[in-house]
């Protein structure tokens, strides 16, 4: 069974995907990356990339992560920020009731793509 | 296999194929990126035959109900049609059948399409203006029952369009308008969620369309409505409005007006702060919020922070340019 089955596939997802969006929202340290941006457009990223640190199906390429977030790179996005989302995405999965080693297998999947995303 | 049509022509389909594979295999362009049915940017519209449930999978219930479906994970099992998600419908004439003033500066149009329109009370359609190239869109306060399209429109200073509605166009004369389309109407998927209804200004527009279509639907939770202005002036439908609430007891109504006295039953105060006073919990609530863009957004964010999910909001947000 694939991580993302044993997290319960989409429909865990998709309960995962306002918990953790209202959490970035609510955090004015990241919150100002988030300003101005279509929200239901924006919630549709976050579920991507949920599904993709869930160990689901995904077609996204390093290129794509990089060109996405250059402009917020731009806009002074850096480590500390990244720190930030991944705590957000620990407390997202712990609400849930998501064990501790599969919440650690997640925050390392997230962690792989943070040099694209950081473009570094 | 099956015979998937777009745009005039067929292609073959293998078997196991999906509809994005088929017709990028047959070098026809369709807008995709993760094909894993995650992203939607591959979203088509099933003009003709039923996609498979699993091609829907994520999608808004309202999208659904349009069956649109994901290209990338449709594997057909019948001959379909299909268009792009966006693609334009062919513009009409309508006729004005009549023409009156809902407050002073909001103008209320009947229209009688050449042909008869589908739609879903709440979408909007566009309308040209005199010049025949400027675009607006309204929303519909009709039922698809009805048999006349309503618009509520704002006369915006220096608008070409509202301008032109507002003071050239008359009864009897031909409008251009083209629809409908908009993710902003009511579904049965549960009867019994309560409905939050927000309008502003002309906002309520689609919103009287969505208030009367969920009645009809006989939903059973509960629907508050508010609609807000500046001041009580700006207000409209106030009596129909009342009206709606003293047949259904699930209905409440209120009128919310910034400057100046509320009218019985309303509140003074900006609207956003009305309903975070009235409804600090919105989890398990649908909302739907309408009116001007900037108002919407926050008033979006704030019913999100409340606890609404993102599925459960809909709104239709326009420019009044």
């Amino acid at each position: 069974m694939s991580l993302y089955e044993e997290l319960g596939g989409e429909a865990s997802v998709n309960a995962a995907v306002d918990i953790f969006y209202r959490r970035v929202l609510s955090d004015a340290y990241v919150a100002s990356f988030f300003e101005g941006v279509d929200m239901e457009k924006q919630a549709g990223k976050q579920k991507a990339f949920l599904t993709m640190v869930f160990g689901g199906p995904n077609n996204y390429t390093g290129l794509d992560m990089r060109e996405g977030h250059k402009h917020l790179v731009d806009k002074g996005l850096n480590d500390s920020h990244y720190e930030h989302i991944l705590a957000h995405l620990r407390s997202t999965l712990a609400e849930l009731g998501v064990g501790n080693d599969k919440i650690q297998e997640v925050i390392s999947i997230a962690d792989s793509v943070r040099t694209d995303i950081l473009n570094k | 296999m099956a015979m998937i049509t777009y745009k005039g022509e067929s292609y073959t389909c293998e078997k196991d194929e999906t509809v994005l594979v088929c017709l990028l295999r047959h070098k026809v362009f369709v807008p995709n990126a993760c094909q894993s049915g995650v992203c939607q940017s591959c979203m088509m519209k099933a003009v003709q035959g039923t996609p498979p449930k699993v091609a829907q999978t994520g999608l808004k219930d309202t999208l659904v109900a349009q069956h649109h479906f994901l290209a990338c994970i449709c594997k057909p099992e019948e001959d379909l049609e299909v268009s792009l998600y966006d693609s334009s419908k062919d513009w009409m004439l309508a006729e004005v059948l009549e023409k009156s003033l809902l407050n002073e500066s909001v103008v209320r149009l009947r229209l009688k399409p050449q042909h008869k329109i589908d739609y879903m009370a709440g979408q909007f359609i566009n309308i040209k203006g005199q010049d025949g190239t400027s675009i607006r869109s309204y929303s519909l306060a009709s039922l698809p029952t009805e048999d006349y399209l309503e618009l509520h429109i704002k006369r915006v200073p220096d608008g070409l369009v509202s301008n032109y509605l507002h003071d050239i166009v008359a009864v009897g004369d031909s409008l251009s308008i083209m629809g409908a389309t908009g993710d902003c109407f009511y579904t049965n998927r549960d009867q019994a969620q309560p409905l939050l209804m927000i309008g502003v200004g002309t906002g309520l527009a689609p919103l009287y369309g969505v208030i009367r279509d969920a009645l009809a639907k006989d939903h059973t939770g509960s629907i508050h409505v508010y609609h807000g202005s500046l001041a009580t002036p700006g207000l409209y439908y106030i009596d129909e409005l009342r009206n709606l609430a003293n047949e259904h007891e699930s209905l409440s109504y209120t009128p919310c007006v910034l400057h100046g006295d509320a009218p019985e039953g309303g509140q003074q105060g900006d609207i956003q702060s009305v309903v975070r006073t009235d409804f600090p919990d919105l989890k398990g609530y649908r909302v739907y919020i309408c009116g001007d863009p900037q108002i919407v957004d926050s008033i979006k964010k704030q019913c999100f922070m409340s606890g609404a999910s993102m599925a459960d909001i809909y709104s239709d947000p326009f420019d009044f340019s």
